[in-house]
């Protein structure tokens, strides 16, 4: 799981601060909303720093995984369209599948986010999808199955829910809010 | 304008005069409100310094020009940058040599008295992280006790006043700082001391230091007289020298007493820290002067830097000293501790041998203040 799969990959190792964020700053303007940058830093005090700046530019910073000397940073582009109406009649809240899981049902979760987001942090057992990819792996389900859909606002997941509908897929279900307000269990790459 | 350098040194001065200093500390909020240099008349603001790569715009008015201002961050290159930026836009600003990495580890030291027979006793104030050391000089001949391991300072003091360490103490095994004794134990040929039931664990030789061990230096004797106060740790010992001075470890504090979880036995510890404060530490004379191992809080310095008050004062000032109640008691020192040491497991196992991290990484696991403290 060390490969973790993201868009661009900027070298900053060997720099001190604040080299590491200024670079990441620059990266950062050169992504496409949504997408994920990798930081591979070896200033120690950059973890803390990736994730404060993150926060306070809008990021979302998903998590570092070190490798010897070696802290690799993963950050997501905020995109402004995460708020967006829901148009997926079939919703269901978190604490509602909360529940689900918890009562053991036989459920399939479909987690619709970058696999970078998905690595760090996810619901057990959930299936990784990356919405980018749906259309080229709808045959890694079952078209009979109940399917949960979940990403990080509920917006990803709606369209994922749209596509998985018009191909042909019966019980479809949006999660919302989604993973950023999640508070059941959960795992992941560092734990 | 100018981008002017100001050292550990200089703002520790500024401390210990209470003059007025402004500090825009650049540093994330976590770390700056988890741990930054304390002063009376200091003033701050905290700004990230990630936040002001675009510019300096929306800071500058909050910038006094009538005080003298430093910029701080972890290691110095975004206080730098930040400074320079603020030089361009007409201000003179100072950034702190070697960042918060470098207060970490500046080490002050202070005359606390003299000893009967002529030698001296002096206290290393660690300013930015609360840890104080000592060394007792008699005749030529040196005592360390709770040395860190910024071991050349202490080197270097010995040399300056012509006197040889021969015996290095350290009170209890620490878990907020990495001591410097085995190594200058090791570099100086001296006799290095522990609490055996701290030193259970430890990889290398030592020397069992237990209660009622006298230790002398110098020809003219000084006696170091070892006395068991466990209850931070199993081993504690405090030391009482030349009948005037009782070094209490992380015991007793001037403000504060010590925790008893730092090594996970908080509940079982109770009983044995409230023992050596309340039943040993009564029956010793009350004009000893208390000279403990940490500070917590800046107020706990004396005008000349120094940390020291005398004992009698403290059975009446300090809160941790007049709790009647044992439950009362139990309940401080075992409830609402405050955070743990940065790192203080891994701290343990180096002051024990058992790891050997690089002085990048020591730096890094001393980062913040010393918490071993609970008021």
């Amino acid at each position: 799981m060390n490969n973790i799969k993201a868009n661009v990959t900027l070298d900053a190792k060997g720099l001190a601060c604040p080299m590491p964020i200024v670079r990441t700053k620059k990266a950062m303007n050169n992504l496409v909303a949504g997408q994920v940058l990798e930081v591979q830093a070896t200033d120690k005090g950059s973890r803390a720093d990736m994730k404060a700046w993150s926060e306070s530019s809008g990021h979302h910073y998903l998590g570092t995984i070190e490798e010897g000397e070696v802290l690799k940073h993963y950050i997501r582009k905020s995109s402004n369209d995460e708020f967006n109406e829901k148009n997926h009649p079939n919703v269901i809240n978190n604490e509602e599948l909360e529940k689900k899981l918890d009562a053991n049902e036989n459920i399939v979760v479909v987690d619709v986010r970058e696999a970078a987001e998905y690595a760090f942090n996810h619901i057990p057992n959930a299936i990784s999808i990356p919405l980018g990819e749906l259309e080229d792996r709808l045959n890694e389900l079952n078209k009979q199955d109940q399917i949960f859909v979940v990403c990080r606002t509920g917006n990803r997941s709606d369209l994922a829910a749209k596509k998985l509908t018009e191909n042909g897929f019966t019980i479809v279900i949006n999660v919302v809010p989604g993973m950023y307000q999640w508070t059941g269990e959960t795992t992941g790459i560092n734990r | 304008m100018a981008v002017n350098v100001m050292t550990s040194k200089e703002v520790t001065k500024k401390v210990l005069n209470r003059e007025a200093l402004f500090i825009l500390d650049v540093r994330n909020e976590t770390d700056f409100h988890d741990w930054k240099i304390e002063g009376e008349n200091f003033e701050y603001l905290n700004i990230p310094y990630f936040e002001l790569l675009d510019g300096i715009e929306e800071i500058i008015d909050k910038i006094p020009t009538d005080k003298k201002v430093l910029v701080v961050c972890a290691k110095e290159g975004s206080s730098v940058m930040v400074a320079e930026m603020l030089s361009d836009a007409g201000l003179t600003v100072s950034y702190l040599k070697g960042g918060m990495k470098t207060w970490s580890e500046h080490l002050e030291p202070v005359k606390v008295g003299d000893l009967t027979d002529g030698g001296e006793i002096y206290q290393f104030v660690r300013i930015g992280k609360g840890c104080l050391s000592y060394m007792v000089v008699s005749n030529g001949e040196a005592a360390l006790i709770d040395a860190t391991r910024m071991t050349d300072i202490y080197l270097d003091f010995a040399e300056s006043i012509s006197a040889k360490i021969t015996h290095v103490f350290d009170t209890h095994l620490h878990a907020d700082h990495i001591s410097g004794g085995r190594t200058i134990a090791e570099k100086t040929g001296a006799t290095y001391w522990l609490p055996p039931k701290d030193a259970t664990e430890v990889t290398f030789d030592y020397q069992p230091l237990k209660d009622g061990n006298n230790v002398e230096i110098g020809t003219v004797k000084i006696n170091i007289h070892a006395l068991y106060t466990p209850g931070h740790t199993i081993g504690s010992t405090s030391f009482i020298v030349d009948e005037k001075f009782l070094l209490s470890g992380d015991i007793l504090f001037i403000d504060s007493i010590g925790r008893p979880d730092l090594a996970g036995l908080a509940q079982d510890w109770v009983g044995d820290l409230r023992e050596s404060l309340y039943k040993r530490y009564r029956g010793l004379a009350e004009n000893l002067m208390v000279l403990p191992a940490h500070f917590m809080i800046i107020d706990e310095l004396n005008d000349d830097g120094s940390v020291a008050e005398k004992l009698g004062t403290l059975f009446s000032n300090n809160h941790g000293l007049n709790i009647e109640d044992e439950n009362e008691f139990r309940k401080l020192v075992t409830e609402n501790l405050p955070p743990q040491p940065n790192a203080y497991q891994e701290i343990r196992e180096t002051n024990m041998g058992k790891i050997n991290p690089d002085i990048d990484q020591q730096r890094e696991m001393e980062i913040g203040p010393n918490r071993c403290a609970v008021r």
